[in-house]
């Protein structure tokens, strides 16, 4: 493993002007007073990155229908790393999917950046990172990572300007000819969210990224996500079942529970955005912890 | 040691079993032709002691079964004795053959390849097309061909094509088959991914199935390219083709030549070896270029 990423890479000027990332609560009345109160400088109107309202998504199966998910609203606004944790079966990664318009609701309505999740995938506003890497094992890493923007119609000079630029941001410069199989799990994964955000989408969906890593790596690897998320700007979706990493890297915390999936908690999370693997030890991280133990605890129907 | 001598270590496996099959070879073409030879010395009513019979049976103009030895001097003379031109020469035979073999197996690859790609981009051309290409493959095609030369004969065309045409028919069917698995191997996960950049189909096929399907297609490329020298010998029997190694067999076994046959079967083996180990070069070249691990 390479060394940690450098907290400021020159040639890396992600942070669009002007706009500054919030936290804001789930509440949407709330929402606008927080905002007003978090937002100096530019006091722009808070937008939803996602906005999800009494969504339901019902599969038919051979044993009858089952709820993926029931009801569920949500909101996001820009700039903001929300977490959604729960168990398996929960719906956590149905809802990433169907706000990328992988799979369509059976009710209810659902608009990323103000449009359809269809017309946003359309327009590709989001960069999706799956549990594993997914690279084209074919392709060189720089080819993988010029593939979105191959796709795109992107010029070459410019695909070949974002490639280095976005490997730089993950750390891997000098793996640039080297082929997937010739890098570890966890550079593998470094590259696909290098190529998620190679197109530079300011949303970011991320199904549970660092499942497959040990977790050493995974501490690494975090630390490296939060830097991203605070250098770019970026608002972050992000599934996972490890409570200390939700709790770590998230502003809003999603508890999910499952038959039906649904949204059972949702907890503020409001660390300084520098933070540091240190805060895992201090009583406010614990606290937040326990919080969304309860939460997991209540939903798991089995314990009964 | 002899032994761990790297070059020892690594042929001396395939030679023993070379040696071994001659061997073989050579007492079974001594039990074949024995009562042959035998008969032959009973005629003439001449004394023979049991070495002249065992000599007889390795150097009889006829046998049932020819020595390898035999074999491959009327393999050397066909070969090497005659212009490549001259219709005596084998290779001028095998050359024959080979056109017919490559002009089919490119229309059977190119037919293979277009019949998967429909195969896979529509359920209703699965369901209609799949049953027609399976029953294709179980008519016996030594019926078929003289029925394809004779009908294409009728429209005007001779020679290489029909024969070509014949090939191809035989050859499509493992690229079809292998190329419908290949266009859907690519990962459900990948799949995803070009959904989420709102790739077009166009560029799903050109970026993500046609690299997936690289490795079926060259090993459905490996037993196409042997069916179609098969398909080509085959189209050659039945239609008292004057030139290619088909010929060369229908002529040998019309005058009981078979050490003709045998030669001719040698020569279309190392045609088969010839073009698969050419398939396989390029499925290495490939494979570099697309980082397949050494």
């Amino acid at each position: 493993m390479p060394k940690t990423l450098k907290p400021h890479h020159p040639g890396v000027t992600l942070r669009p002007e002007g706009r500054q990332p919030s936290v804001v609560r789930n509440d949407p009345v709330r929402m606008n007073s927080q905002a007003d109160a978090t937002v100096q400088s530019a006091p722009a109107p808070q937008r939803l990155a996602v906005d999800v309202r009494n969504v339901s998504l019902t599969f038919q199966t051979a044993d009858g229908a089952v709820d993926a998910l029931s009801n569920v609203s949500l909101q996001v606004a820009e700039g903001e790393f929300v977490s959604f944790i729960g168990p398996s079966g929960c719906g956590k990664t149905t809802m990433l999917r169907l706000i990328a318009d992988l799979q369509q609701p059976t009710s209810g309505t659902l608009l990323v950046n103000g449009v359809s999740a269809g017309q946003a995938r359309l327009e590709r506003r989001y960069g999706y990172v799956f549990q594993a890497p997914a690279l084209f094992p074919w392709r060189t890493i720089e080819k993988n990572l010029k593939l979105p923007l191959e796709i795109m119609g992107f010029s070459d000079s410019e695909q070949k300007q974002r490639a280095a630029r976005y490997l730089a941001l993950v750390n891997l410069t000098g793996f640039e000819r080297k082929f997937p199989w010739q890098l570890s799990g966890g550079m593998q994964q470094r590259v696909s969210i290098a190529r998620a955000l190679s197109f530079d989408p300011a949303l970011l969906l991320m199904d549970e990224p660092f499942g497959a890593l040990d977790e050493i790596v995974r501490d690494h690897l975090n630390e490296q996500l939060l830097q991203l998320w605070d250098k770019t700007g970026k608002t972050v979706l992000f599934v996972t079942h490890s409570i200390p990493e939700a709790v770590f890297l998230s502003s809003k915390i999603v508890v999910m529970s499952p038959r039906p999936g649904r949204i059972i908690d949702v907890i503020d999370c409001n660390f300084p955005r520098d933070r540091t693997l240190e805060i895992r030890e201090t009583p406010e991280f614990l606290k937040i912890a326990q919080r969304v133990r309860v939460g997991l605890r209540a939903g798991h129907s089995y314990d009964e | 040691m002899l032994r761990q001598h790297p070059l020892v270590e690594r042929y001396a496996p395939i030679v023993t079993i070379v040696l071994a099959l001659i061997a073989i070879w050579y007492i079974a073409a001594v039990l074949m032709n024995l009562s042959l030879v035998r008969g032959g010395f009973e005629r003439e009513e001449a004394p023979y002691t049991t070495s002249e019979l065992i000599a007889g049976t390795m150097s009889a103009e006829r046998p049932l079964l020819p020595a390898p030895h035999q074999v491959i001097a009327v393999f050397v003379d066909s070969v090497f004795g005659y212009a490549p031109t001259a219709p005596r020469s084998l290779v001028y035979h095998s050359m024959v053959t080979l056109s017919a073999t490559l002009l089919g197996f490119l229309l059977g690859a190119l037919l293979g390849i277009g019949l998967a790609l429909m195969i896979v981009h529509s359920r209703v051309l699965e369901k209609s097309l799949l049953p027609w290409i399976i029953c294709s493959q179980m008519v016996p095609i030594l019926a078929l061909a003289p029925i394809f030369i004779v009908v294409l004969g009728a429209i005007g065309l001779q020679g290489l094509l029909p024969k070509s045409i014949i090939s191809a028919y035989l050859c499509f069917f493992p690229i079809t088959i292998g190329m419908v698995k290949g266009f859907t191997a690519p990962d459900p996960m990948q799949l995803d991914l070009m959904r989420t950049w709102s790739a077009s189909p166009r560029q799903v096929l050109s970026k993500l199935r046609w690299p997936s399907a690289v490795p079926y297609l060259f090993a459905s490329l490996k037993v196409a390219i042997t069916i179609s020298l098969i398909g080509a010998i085959v189209a050659e029997l039945p239609t008292g083709a004057e030139a290619g190694i088909g010929a060369r067999l229908l002529a040998g076994s019309y005058y009981g030549q078979t050490i003709q046959i045998w030669a001719a079967l040698l020569a279309s083996a190392i045609l088969a070896s010839g073009l698969i180990g050419l398939v396989g070069l390029t499925e290495r070249m490939v494979g570099s270029r697309m980082g397949a691990r050494p």
